[in-house]
């Protein structure tokens, strides 16, 4: 465990664990694995880590609306009784949850199985780069016989 | 280290200040460049980690609030709308822009004679037309002749980005409107470029380009100007500048990367801050003989902020477009660039092309606006979306009004203790009618483009890229800060040469036009230095 892991409580990491897997599922279809699938929830705590404060303060905010609702903690829940948590702390808690949902985004999508489940090469940008096609200049054609349009000043 | 003043102190070593320490270096001056910042390393870019996009949000995100460098201050604009985007290091803004560089048109110079509002500029596009010119050589732009929405111009000279697949969309649905449309002016190497490798489309433009081709000023002028001779002195933040009892500038105090204060004296005293920057520093040093801040016997430092309101307005596609590949910028729209009276706005804006977006970006703005739901569903709505986006922003003019400022906060401080700067902005009637009308159209665009779907947002809330207005220049020293050549009116060996000397804004992105006033500036100067504080 690293020290950005400890950040959290055992807890936190329970819940949060329960809770990426409910913004990106493991999929059959596209055959990809979950937010929480262990490599990538990994990576999400430590990433988290460093919006520990805002991140600690939204999963307390999810515990209180599940005892509020259903006087049970979140991971207690039933999936029925967890969604409508969650749709409650999305709208109570726009800024924590999109910040929940971003890190989960951010570490989700440069896992090598998802890059490579999304034709995606698996690698950083630099220093390889990417081609762009050059594209069809004579859409120009017309442009170019326009008249100027920009206002003359004497 | 020498008590002697240097000739000439430069504070910021960003757009307007390497351009200036540049040109002024010919003079074999003795020139000191303070900057708070550091150089920076393209090795360490977010683009050469697979954590990039996760570091546009964090150590190289634009807004110094979120980053919090060492060599950041913070910023209140709790009260504005547009929050404030910079960045602070040698090479300024230029570092994380986008390298879009449209010119202002000649009647951007002429808006309160032309249209009756904001005012006139004391000099026209003719005067500074030689220095985008020498600007364009040292930068390097990407481009074509030929646009008919501006003034003929034959210095870009590298072939344009390419249009990719993006472009060539909105292309076809400009051509289906019959609206006007021209590959952008950038400064982007699209070849080899004093000593500069040419765009590999790495698309990470927005976080610093580690393979050099994007101009920005840590690799362009600041070379040059420290081979001619220039001083870089790196982390050393300004607090104030001094002044003596003849009510001239005297030098600066500054807090050195140790947190010492030190002094500098100078006989000329150059502020290349940017519009926060700047009017911050400015509103700091009170003194008696300037008891609201220095050069401010107008009442005008701080005042007079523009941005631009930008609206961003994005379309889906049915098939695979560039996405993540390729700088962001290909083409732009000055179709609603000039005043229409038929309009309910005066002034106008630019339509500047997102080529696409990054799958992290997609996903969580996916999920912030609801079109990427969470759950089951997440994978299906990401597919639809990833690869198939691209769209614009528009960028609209602001005009001046002296209610929108730059202010001192009364608690908030940066970690030398130096009041942060406050904001207070509204985004005025004119300015919503434009992003409305910008909304309106770009959604005609793309449909014609053949989007399935369409989605704006108005204003972009973190989009504060351009800071303007907050010193700005006149002949009138009741309505103005500098004279029509950057000096002070009240110090007469105090210039500025950054963004806040703007009178308008304009309808583009304004480092060009920063830059050419910088060089502007340097050859004013350097026609009077027998007689510079006359």
């Amino acid at each position: 465990m690293t020290d950005s892991e400890q950040k959290f409580t055992d807890g936190e990491v329970a819940l949060l664990h329960r809770l990426v897997d409910m913004i990106i599922p493991a999929s059959d279809e596209y055959m990809l694995p979950s937010a929480n699938e262990e490599l990538i929830f990994a990576d999400i705590l430590r990433s988290a880590g460093a919006y520990q404060t805002t991140i600690s303060s939204s999963l307390k905010a999810l515990e209180q609306i599940c005892r509020e609702k259903f006087d049970h903690d979140f991971i207690e829940l039933e999936a029925n009784d967890r969604t409508v948590a969650v749709d409650s702390f999305r709208h109570d808690y726009q800024a924590g949850s999109d910040l929940i949902a971003t890190v989960a985004a951010q570490c989700y999508y440069r896992d090598d199985r998802i890059m490579a489940a999304l034709d995606m090469e698996t690698r950083p940008p630099f220093p390889e780069g990417y081609s762009v096609d050059d594209g069809n200049w004579s859409l120009l054609d017309p442009v170019r016989n326009l008249s100027p349009i920009y206002r003359k000043v004497t | 280290m020498s008590d002697e003043p240097v000739d000439v102190l430069i504070i910021g070593a960003g757009a307007s200040g390497g351009a200036i320490a540049w040109s002024l270096a010919d003079t074999r001056m003795r020139i000191v460049c303070l900057e708070q910042g550091d150089w920076m390393n393209p090795a360490e870019y977010p683009s050469t980690g697979r954590n990039w996009e996760a570091r546009m949000q964090s150590d190289y995100a634009i807004s110094p609030n979120i980053r919090q460098n060492s060599s950041d201050y913070p910023i209140n604009d709790d009260n504005s709308p547009i929050k404030v985007a910079n960045f602070n290091g040698v090479g300024g803004g230029t570092i994380l822009y986008a390298g879009h560089f449209p010119r202002f048109h000649p009647s951007d110079f002429r808006v309160k004679s032309l249209d009756g509002v904001g005012d006139d500029w004391p000099i026209d596009y003719e005067a500074l037309a030689p220095f985008y010119a020498e600007n364009d050589r040292m930068m390097g732009v990407a481009g074509l002749a030929g646009d008919p929405a501006n003034p003929p111009n034959n210095d870009v000279g590298m072939k344009p980005l390419p249009l990719g697949k993006s472009g060539e969309k909105l292309a076809a649905g400009f051509n289906k409107l019959g609206w006007h449309w021209w590959p952008a002016d950038t400064a982007i190497a699209t070849e080899q470029y004093d000593g500069r490798d040419k765009c590999i489309n790495l698309g990470a433009c927005l976080s610093g380009c580690a393979q050099g081709a994007k101009a920005s000023t840590d690799i362009t002028y600041w070379p040059h100007a420290i081979r001619a001779g220039v001083e870089l002195r790196t982390r050393c933040r300004v607090q104030e500048i001094t002044i003596g009892d003849d009510g001239m500038a005297t030098g600066a105090i500054y807090f050195d990367g140790d947190g010492e204060e030190q002094e500098l004296k100078a006989h000329v005293v150059v502020m290349a801050c940017n519009g926060v920057g700047t009017p911050r520093i400015l509103l700091n040093s009170t003194s008696q003989q300037f008891p609201n801040g220095l050069a401010n016997n107008s009442g005008l430092v701080g005042k007079n902020l523009m941005f631009h309101p930008y609206a961003y307005i994005e379309g889906v596609f049915d098939e695979a477009l560039d996405g993540y590949r390729g700088p962001n910028k290909s083409i732009r729209s000055q179709q609603f660039y000039e005043t229409d009276p038929k309009r309910d706005f005066v002034r106008g804006y630019t339509f500047e092309i997102i080529r696409g977006s990054s799958p992290v970006r997609t996903a969580s703005a996916g999920m912030t606006r609801g079109r990427i739901p969470w759950g089951a569903d997440h994978h299906k709505a990401f597919r639809e979306l990833f690869n198939r986006t691209t769209g614009m922003v528009a960028i609209c003019e602001d005009l001046p009004e002296e209610h929108n400022q730059v202010s001192l906060d009364p608690e908030l401080k940066d970690t030398d203790g130096i009041p942060a700067p406050k904001i207070d902005y509204t985004i005025s009637q004119n300015s919503q009618k434009m992003l409305d009308h910008s909304i309106e159209r770009a959604s005609e665009v793309l449909r014609a483009a053949g989007a399935l779907e369409v989605h704006a947002t108005a204003p972009l809330s973190f989009g504060g890229w351009h800071l303007m207005g907050t010193a700005r220049m006149g002949a009138d020293p009741e309505r103005s800060v500098v004279n029509e050549w950057g000096r002070s009116h009240d110090v007469k060996n105090l210039f500025i040469v950054d963004g806040s000397i703007f009178v308008t804004s304009a309808g583009v992105n304004p480092t060009r036009t920063i830059q050419a006033l910088a060089l502007y500036v340097a050859d004013q100067m350097k026609q009077r230095l027998a007689n510079l504080f006359d």
